[in-house]
C-alpha cells in the first residue's frame, strides 16, 4: 500500500514524519534495523532518491544512525525517543487548539468540553 | 562525469511557421527519474524521436553519454515508444527472444520473473493480449535491459490505475541508481511522487526545470497543480 501523502508539501518531510510516527507507536523498536532505501521506497512508492533525503535527515537529528556497512538503524537512546514522542503529542494538540479556536471556542471551555468527553468514555 | 544527456540549442520544425522544438537547452545528471511534462502538441514525443536518433534536428545537437545519436547511444538507451513495434503475430516468447539477441544487455531471468509474476503466458501470441497486457510486456522487455539511459513515451497512458501501480512499482524496482529515466506523462498526479525532476515543455522550449520537492517548497503546491495553472487552456 503506497504511503498516503499530500499534495502541497515537499514529500520528503512527509516521509520523516510518516518513519517518526512509525518510531513512536512502535512499528520500529529502539536498535531495530531499518529496511533499505529500495524496499522502503517501494513500500511508500516513492523516488529511492527522495527516500533517501528523508533518512539523511533523519540520521543528521540523530533519530537513526547507519554502520558502515550493514545499513540504518533506529537510535536506543531513550532520552531522545521520549523527546519525540512528547513533540509529535504536542503538535496533535497545538492542531486541536487550533481547530477549536476556529469553531469559536475559549480555553476555558475547551478544557471543559475535553473533560465531559474523557467522563463520557470511561 | 558527463551528464547522460546534454541538448543545445535544439531545433526541429516540420514546416517553416513553427518549431516543434525550439531552441532547446537541457542537460540530464545520473541517477535520476525526470518526468517530461506538457500539453498535447508541446514536443515532447519529437524532444524523445530526436533522442532516439529517429529524427534529424533542424539545427544544434543532442548528446548521450557525450555522443551523437547513433549505435553506440543505442546500446544505453532503452526506449519504449508510444506505439508498439513488435510485431503482433509474435509469441511473448519471440520477443524475449528477440530482444536477447538484440541487446547484450537484455536480462533475460528478470523478464521471465516479471512475466511470471504478473501471470502472463510465454506462449501467447501479442495479438491475443489485451491493451494494458500488451503494455505491459513491452514495458517488461525495455525495463530487463541494463541500460544507462531509460526513455518511456507514455508509459502508463493505456492501462487502468491498478495496472499503473503495478508499472510504477516495476519502474522502481527496476532501476538502478546510475541510471537515468526521463518519462514523459501528462498523468502527473501518479507519477509525481517517483520523480525526482520534473520539465515542462511549452511549445518546445523547457519553461521549468526544477525538482518535485522544490517545487513544493516554493509554490506550496504539488506539480500536478502547478501544471494545471501553467497550462490553463
Amino acid at each position: 500500500m503506497p504511503w498516503d501523502l499530500d499534495n502541497d508539501r515537499p514529500i520528503y518531510l512527509q516521509l520523516m514524519e510518516r518513519i517518526r510516527q512509525d518510531i513512536v507507536s512502535g512499528v520500529y523498536k529502539p536498535g531495530d534495523k531499518l529496511p533499505s532505501v529500495r524496499e522502503l521506497a517501494l513500500d511508500a512508492a516513492v523516488n529511492p532518491n527522495t527516500m533517501q533525503k528523508a533518512l539523511s535527515e533523519l540520521e543528521r537529528d540523530g533519530l537513526v544512525y547507519s554502520k558502515r556497512t550493514s545499513g540504518r538503524y533506529i537510535t536506543e537512546d531513550e532520552t531522545m525517543l521520549k523527546q519525540l514522542k512528547d513533540e509529535l503529542a504536542l503538535t496533535h494538540i497545538r492542531q486541536f487548539f487550533d481547530q477549536m479556536k476556529q469553531l469559536g471556542f475559549e480555553e476555558k471551555e475547551i478544557l471543559s468540553m475535553i473533560q465531559e468527553a474523557l467522563k463520557e468514555e470511561t | 562525469m558527463t551528464p547522460i544527456l546534454e541538448c543545445k540549442g535544439l531545433s526541429q520544425r516540420y514546416n517553416s511557421t513553427f518549431n516543434t522544438i525550439d531552441n532547446l537547452n537541457l542537460t540530464l545528471e545520473r541517477g535520476q527519474i525526470v518526468g517530461l511534462l506538457g500539453p498535447n502538441g508541446s514536443g515532447k514525443t519529437t524532444l524523445i524521436k530526436l533522442i532516439n536518433g529517429l529524427l534529424a534536428p533542424a539545427s544544434g545537437n543532442v548528446l548521450i553519454d557525450g555522443r551523437l545519436p547513433g549505435i553506440e547511444t543505442k546500446k544505453i538507451i532503452s526506449y519504449l515508444p508510444e506505439r508498439t513495434y513488435l510485431d503482433s503475430s509474435m509469441k511473448v516468447a519471440d520477443a524475449l527472444a528477440y530482444f536477447t539477441d538484440f541487446y547484450a544487455d537484455f536480462r533475460p531471468d528478470r523478464a521471465h520473473r516479471m512475466l511470471n509474476d504478473l501471470g502472463i503466458d510465454i506462449n501467447a501470441r501479442l495479438k491475443t493480449l489485451s491493451k494494458g497486457t500488451k503494455e505491459k510486456v513491452q514495458l517488461i522487455l525495455v525495463m530487463s535491459r541494463d541500460a544507462l539511459l531509460y526513455i518511456l513515451d507514455e508509459p502508463i497512458g493505456g492501462v487502468d490505475p491498478a495496472a499503473r501501480d503495478y508499472i510504477l512499482r516495476t519502474i522502481l524496482m527496476n532501476y538502478n541508481e546510475n541510471a537515468t529515466i526521463l518519462l514523459s506523462t501528462h498523468l502527473i498526479q501518479d507519477i509525481e511522487n517517483v520523480l525526482d525532476r520534473v520539465i515542462f515543455l511549452q511549445r518546445g522550449r523547457a519553461v521549468l526545470n526544477a525538482t518535485v520537492d522544490e517545487i513544493r517548497m516554493e509554490q506550496r503546491k504539488s506539480v500536478d497543480i502547478l501544471f494545471r495553472e501553467v497550462f490553463r487552456c
